[in-house]
């Protein structure tokens, strides 16, 4: 059991607030339609721009995840802190399936506004690829055989690259912006407003809500998991001699024939 | 409405996938804490060592 009294107000909270956004997202926010003014034709992304609620608040998740990893791999670095190797790891697992998300709805939205789904020289889309398998790459360096020290450090090296990543990956618009068909930063230019842009945040303070309430579900996993690993054959040994402690006669009889069944 | 096949495919995946996933984390969670003593179920309930490789 992971749930607690403040997780299951959060998600209650969450579920409301999803219904919001899906209200916000498709009912009260208008298509993005805007009136050429060389030839007269409207213009614009029409409802596409909808998707733009899901696939900010994915990248923005993701960012945030790594970030928390990386500083959780810092304080695994510096205090051998178990706790921190925890939530780096929980968060790293939330962060991968938010690059993962990110990058189909991002796929999803770019064919009708780029007429592709993908493209292989876009220095946006690789960067975010690889930030993606390199977080791939850390869940399965916390996997490899060896001592619960040497996972922790291993695993806490490759975290710190993830956030060298993340800062490349958000930085990519603007560095190398004639290699990317993505826009620049929206948020920081203000080009959108009112409703939509209160619903853009919204759908990013959800985003990120939605992260806390996993992270702490997963933190916990990982508690469990650390429990389990160190002490799961002592507590199955703890339990088999209370239960025999309670039959004598039974516990008697397994003595007597050597253990064997 | 347009590009209504999109909006159904990222909204749909992102649904899909978080419930998904929230849903697997809950679960393992659950059959974990099957295994684990009840003193031992929440880190801060824990008397446990908190530097690695100290049991």
């Amino acid at each position: 059991m992971t749930g607690s009294r403040t997780t299951r107000i959060l998600g209650s909270t969450l579920l409301l607030g999803a219904v919001l956004l899906f209200f916000l997202a498709f009912v009260a926010t208008e298509p993005d339609t805007r009136i050429d003014a060389a030839s007269g034709d409207t213009i614009g992304q029409f409802d596409a721009v909808r998707l733009m609620y899901v696939h900010v608040p994915s990248a923005i998740v993701a960012y945030t995840a790594f970030f928390v990893t990386a500083v959780g791999s810092v304080m695994v670095l510096l205090r051998r802190s178990v706790w921190w190797d925890i939530v780096a790891g929980a968060s790293a697992e939330i962060g991968t399936v938010a690059a993962a998300l990110t990058l189909i709805t991002g796929s999803i939205w770019a064919k009708p506004i780029w007429n592709t789904f993908w493209r292989w020289d876009d220095v946006r889309l690789m960067t975010t690829l690889v930030l993606f398998m390199l977080s791939l790459g850390y869940l399965a360096v916390r996997r490899l055989e060896g001592t619960a020290e040497g996972r922790a450090v291993r695993s806490a090296v490759v975290g710190l690259l993830l956030i060298v990543n993340v800062i490349v990956v958000n930085r990519s618009v603007e560095w190398w912006a004639s290699e990317t068909l993505h826009q620049q930063s929206t948020i920081a230019d203000v080009e959108i407003e009112d409703l939509t842009l209160f619903t853009f945040m919204y759908s990013i303070f959800f985003g990120v809500a939605l992260y806390v309430w996993m992270l702490i579900h997963r933190f916990r996993v990982g508690w469990l998991e650390r429990q389990f690993e160190r002490f799961g054959l002592d507590d199955a040994l703890a339990a088999r001699r209370a239960e025999a402690a309670d039959h004598p006669t039974v516990d008697a009889a397994i003595d007597s024939s050597g253990g064997n069944s | 409405m347009t590009h209504v096949g999109y909006l159904i495919a990222g909204w749909g995946t992102v649904v899909t996938v978080s419930v998904a996933y929230g849903v697997s984390v809950i679960v393992r969670g659950r059959k974990l804490a099957e295994k684990v003593p009840e003193d031992r179920l929440r880190w801060m309930t824990t008397r446990d060592a908190t530097e690695i490789g100290v049991s």
